[in-house]
């Protein structure tokens, strides 16, 4: 990896905001929807005509409470909205409600670790704090040449939380990690879809650099404009370079806005920071305080589901996985409850994570689907593994067998009378087989007999290829030891 | 006395008895309106087609026996801040001068379910910031009771129109006596009620935290009648009191006893000290005679923080309105700046221009002071620090109302100035407010009344009370009302200078303390 | 409490006025006078005073998360200064 790495340390904090999938807005009862027709989901609140008054929605206020909670934060027992005053033609009362010096949530943190696993090595990253707002609308950009913008106003009033971290985060691939496990939780809880190709989960960093042992804190770049997790990891390793670079090279460091870049790979300056907005907060006069009480702390708190660090313990507990088996099948809830799903009817638990693990996030990769979007289900995972167990179909088949499951949604007894997939283990039929291999390879036959171990398996591949991999392995092993 | 005279009761009472129709009645109210608008300018909008439309809607269904709300059918005008479905809502502002609301206020729905016949919009001053409704963008209104005079502001339109009988009722806003000081300008009873106990809803924000409604009618049982229609919880206003504070909205009418023997009535003695037009004085103390003669306890009383009230609200109001009307920005309605020479501005060229061209003087004033009081660096000294006041004032208030049931004083500090008098001195015109403002800020409720004349001017009575007590309120206003003669007098729609008062001019020394 | 021309400007800006030299000369000369005026109430020790925010105790005012009526788009244009089909048109933002 790179060079920064030996001589300078890395000092990252993220700002992630993330759209609560409520059923309507945060301050009126507009549709929360995404990819509504521009400017319909719309009513005078939200288009801040005159006259118009903000009441918050309770469910915001009970989605908020679960995130700080999940991410282990104290909840203010008294909070309030504040406004902050900026022009922005997204923004129709050129105010965002939002919460200034009396955040719902504050001091909470999550345990990461860049591997997933959650064991020696996990670090703990501080969150500050966690609070409401509403998210602005959206601007397009006529083509170049044109001298106008358009606005749609759908998306003004959506709820949104935004997460801040503290500066903890030491890599680009743990910053990745933290972002990874923030989405489990949000998932988790089931307060947002997390979807950043839709931007109901986006990601700022600040990201500055010092040499290994200092304390200072530099000037900071923030970057923006990372659409995935790669490329926020891409981002930042690319910034902690140019930073890097900097430093080495004795230069000056800018308090600069910079955009990532996909297809160059490179952050772009995209203004530099004189002074600090002058964003003059001050309380909300048409909302009301909130005031937070242990009750309702308390049923939120017993109305969260298990987190993914209980989960992962469970799994290790009740089903013998190892740390990292246990890890990455709670790395997000659709995925642990597929498992669960799968050992609830079948009773090899390893095995079963075997295939969780290994080929289905191998084929949701490869296709860039989520739990949700594949056609398996657990009841044909557990039907695939029984056929195995029965000596039906070799786990070599099973395997073609697995990848037309998640495709095409089959059933596995179907799939395999439909292509012929029946492992062979007719004695008869496989003795043929056999006989003609040991013909056709006299020389090797002799190896095998004079004692090359080798020779055997090659036989065996002979035989697997004549019946096109569905002869039972351990009957043409034994057949060739006999004839031989 | 002519139809136009009435009160909102006294139509009301017509139409019951079936001696007029409202049809009729709001013939005879635009008939009004016609005659002397030409010299009152009360109206920004008139919506003569609808309100027939709407008096004949009225008209049918009493003819069908139907049982109708008691006001139904009696003309009401509307104050051009509220905002009304389909008809233009501008504030008296260039930047909403052809902003036509797609819905229309909770207020506006109440009195539209009672079946109010809306006459049209009533001229104030710009985004209800002044107090002679000089500053409407449109034109200025005249005091009824002397034509070269202001009708005070900014509810200035409303006020002057219900006392010219353009409106047998209006609704004005208060932020900080838009209604009172309108109210005694004029010559007829104005409310500012309880924070929270009528919707803001639909009311172009001034300042959100001291804004409030209320009715500005002929005489205190049309007030208390109004604000049974007005009042009451709106789950979309926030800040709306759940069941008016008291469980339930009263029926206010229930409180026009006449009877106010033994209430305690405290005078703040800072309320009658310099700045205080002498004759206003003189008519304020004769008031509190009166009263003492009905039978309540008046005694001297104090109000440390007072002086502090003017500069408090001069922080806090602005700083509101700079927030709440940076939506102003002609981008989704409004007025919007378009570049001259076929040229195209670039966003902050739109943005300030259209601001700049959108506003008057008095509203850029005001964004100005406000923006400066939030801004970096002055938060604490300015805004953060009058709210700490409105702390100390509120407590003021609290501790007067331990041993009173009300507190009174002059509505406004002098009788109604010319137009022009102080539109070149922000500071002086902010003063004409300084009885007013401290009830706002402690968000109580406070009537005026017209308590007497001077050179045939009205003068009004600042009855004030603890929060939600609308009721005692209009207890006292009504049994001072029913001994006195004013509520009765019409403005006489005179030129220059008005010779001598319908009541004849009140006694009492030349000094203006008390 | 005098405002300079540069304070003058710097809150023109903030507030997205465009103001002229005259109105500059004299919008800061009057809000010289009114912060002038204004400033007494920092004679008061305020130390152990809480702001009023809310002048009525209420709290936690919420509503339910049910949808209620949209505009129609004859309505969300009705007061449109610009448009481009279903969109508000704005110059182009940098």
């Amino acid at each position: 990896m790179a060079g920064y790495n030996d001589r300078y340390e890395v000092v990252i904090g993220l700002e992630v905001h993330v759209e609560l999938h409520t059923r309507t807005k945060a301050f009126c009862s507009c549709p929360n929807e995404f990819g509504s027709e521009p400017n319909t989901n719309v009513c005078p609140v939200c288009m801040g005509l005159p006259g118009v008054l903000p009441v918050i929605n309770r469910t915001v206020l009970e989605y908020a409470l679960r995130a700080g909670l999940a991410l282990n934060c104290e909840i203010a027992s008294f909070s309030k909205f504040d406004r902050k005053n900026y022009y922005y033609p997204d923004l129709p009362k050129n105010y965002q409600i939002s919460q200034y010096d009396l955040p719902l949530c504050r001091n909470g943190y999550l345990d990461v670790a860049v591997d997933g696993g959650e064991r020696p090595g996990a670090r703990r990253i501080g969150i500050t704090r966690v609070h409401m707002e509403e998210d602005a609308g959206k601007l397009m950009h006529g083509e170049a040449g044109t001298d106008y913008s358009l606005v749609d106003v759908n998306r003004c009033g959506v709820p949104l939380l935004e997460i801040v971290s503290e500066p903890d985060l030491r890599t680009p691939e743990e910053a990745r990690a933290y972002l990874e496990k923030l989405k489990a939780i949000l998932e988790y809880i089931d307060i947002s879809d997390c979807k950043m190709e839709e931007g109901s989960l986006r990601c700022d960093a600040n990201i500055s650099v010092r040499p290994v042992g200092s304390t200072v804190l530099n000037p900071k770049s923030e970057v923006k404009n990372m659409n995935s997790f790669r490329a926020v990891q891409h981002a930042l390793a690319g910034e902690a370079e140019r930073l890097s670079a900097i430093l080495a090279e004795g230069g000056q460091f800018l308090l600069e806005t910079r955009g990532w870049d996909e297809a160059s790979g490179l952050t772009v300056q995209m203004r530099i920071k004189e002074e600090a907005s002058d964003y003059r907060y001050f309380p909300d006069p048409d909302l009301v305080p909130l005031v937070i009480g242990p009750e309702l702390i308390d049923r939120v708190r017993s109305e969260l589901p298990e987190l993914p660090a209980a989960k992962q313990q469970r799994f290790m507990a009740n089903y013998g996985l190892p740390a990292y088996d246990a890890g990455v099948l709670t790395g997000s809830r659709a995925l642990a409850d597929f498992y669960e799903a799968c050992v609830a009817a079948y009773h090899d638990q390893k095995v079963v994570s075997n295939w969780v693990m290994g080929e289905f996030l191998k084929l949701l990769k490869a296709h860039n689907l989520e739990v949700a979007a594949s056609r398996l289900t657990p009841s044909h995972l557990v039907a695939m593994l029984k056929l195995i167990d029965q000596g039906t179909i070799s786990g070599k088949i099973a395997k073609t067998i697995f990848e037309e499951m998640f495709l095409s949604g089959g059933r596995p007894e179907e799939i395999v009378k439909a292509r012929g997939l029946v492992q062979i283990s007719d004695e008869g039929e496989l003795g043929a087989v056999v006989r003609q291999v040991l013909e056709d390879h006299p020389g090797v036959a002799e190896d095998y007999r004079n004692g090359k171990e080798k020779a055997l398996t090659f036989l065996v591949g002979q035989v697997m290829k004549a019946t096109r991999g569905q002869a039972n392995p351990q009957l043409v092993n034994r057949l060739i030891k006999e004839r031989v | 006395m002519e139809i136009y005279d009435l009160t909102a009761h006294e139509l009301a009472d017509l139409l019951q008895r079936g001696e007029m129709t409202s049809e009729e009645v709001t013939g005879a109210i635009f008939q009004r309106i016609h005659d002397v608008e030409p010299d009152i300018q009360a109206y920004v909008t008139i919506t003569e087609e609808q309100a027939y439309e709407a008096a004949r809607q009225v008209d049918g269904e009493r003819r069908q026996g139907k049982d109708l709300p008691y006001l139904a059918g009696v003309p009401a005008g509307l104050k051009d801040v509220l905002c009304t479905r389909g008809i233009r809502t501008t504030c008296s502002s260039r930047m909403l001068e052809h902003f036509i609301p797609p819905y229309s206020a909770t207020v506006v729905e109440k009195l539209a379910a009672a079946g109010a016949v809306f006459t049209g919009k009533l001229n104030m001053d710009e985004f209800a910031m002044g107090s002679s409704t000089e500053n409407s963008a449109f034109f200025p209104t005249h005091n009824p009771w002397d034509l070269s005079r202001v009708p005070g502001g900014s509810s200035g339109g409303p006020a002057a129109a219900v006392a010219a009988g353009e409106a047998p009722y209006a609704l004005g806003t208060d932020t900080g006596g838009s209604i009172r000081q309108p109210a005694s300008l004029c010559g007829i009873v104005g409310l500012k009620p309880t924070y929270g106990l009528v919707s803001r809803y639909g009311m172009v924000a001034f300042a959100s935290s001291l804004d409030q409604i209320g009715p500005m009618t002929k005489d205190v049982r049309d007030c208390a009648l109004v604000l049974n229609l007005i009042a009451g919880y709106d789950p979309l206003d926030s800040t709306s009191a759940p069941g008016a504070g008291l469980g339930a909205v009263p029926d206010y009418t229930a409180f026009l006893t006449g009877e106010i023997r033994g209430l305690r009535i405290g005078v703040p003695r800072e309320f009658f000290g310099d700045g205080l037009d002498s004759a206003v004085a003189e008519a304020v103390k004769a008031s509190l005679g009166k009263l003492a003669g009905l039978g309540a306890v008046v005694d001297e009383c104090s109000f440390p923080h007072a002086e502090y009230s003017v500069p408090c609200y001069y922080l806090i109001a602005p700083a509101e309105a700079s927030s709440n009307l940076a939506r102003y920005d002609g981008v989704h309605y409004g007025y919007r700046a378009v570049a001259e020479n076929g040229g195209a501005y670039d966003l902050m060229e739109m943005y300030t221009n259209t601001r700049s061209q959108g506003f008057g003087a008095e509203v850029k004033r005001r964004i100005m002071l406000g923006t400066y009081a939030l801004s970096s660096g002055y938060y604490d000294a300015y805004y953060l620090q009058a709210l700490k006041l409105r702390t100390l004032i509120r407590d003021d208030f609290n501790r007067l109302f331990d041993q009173f049931d009300a507190i009174v004083s002059p509505t406004s500090p002098t009788p109604p100035f010319r137009l022009g008098e102080k539109s070149d001195d922000p500071l002086s015109m902010y003063l004409s407010d300084v009885y007013t403002i401290p009830v706002n800020l402690a968000g109580i409720p406070a009537i005026s009344i017209p308590c007497g004349y001077t050179d045939g001017l009205p003068v009004g009575l600042q009855l004030m009370g603890p929060v939600f007590s609308e009721g005692t309120l209009l207890r006292i206003a009504h049994a001072f009302e029913q001994d006195t003669p004013y509520h009765q007098d019409r403005a006489p729609l005179k030129r220059g200078h008005a010779a001598v008062s319908p009541a004849g001019r009140e006694g009492g020394d030349s000094h203006g303390r008390l | 409490m005098k405002l300079s021309m540069e304070e003058v400007e710097h809150v023109a800006l903030l507030a997205r006025l465009a103001l002229s030299e005259e109105e500059k000369e004299r919008f800061g000369a009057q809000l010289s006078s009114i912060l002038e005026y204004a400033d007494r109430i920092n004679q008061l020790d305020t130390t152990r005073v809480d702001p009023t925010y809310h002048v009525l105790p209420l709290q936690n005012v919420s509503r339910l998360d049910e949808r209620g009526a949209t505009l129609a788009p004859d309505d969300v244009f009705q007061n449109a200064p610009d448009r481009d089909g279903s969109y508000f048109r704005v110059p182009r933002i940098l």
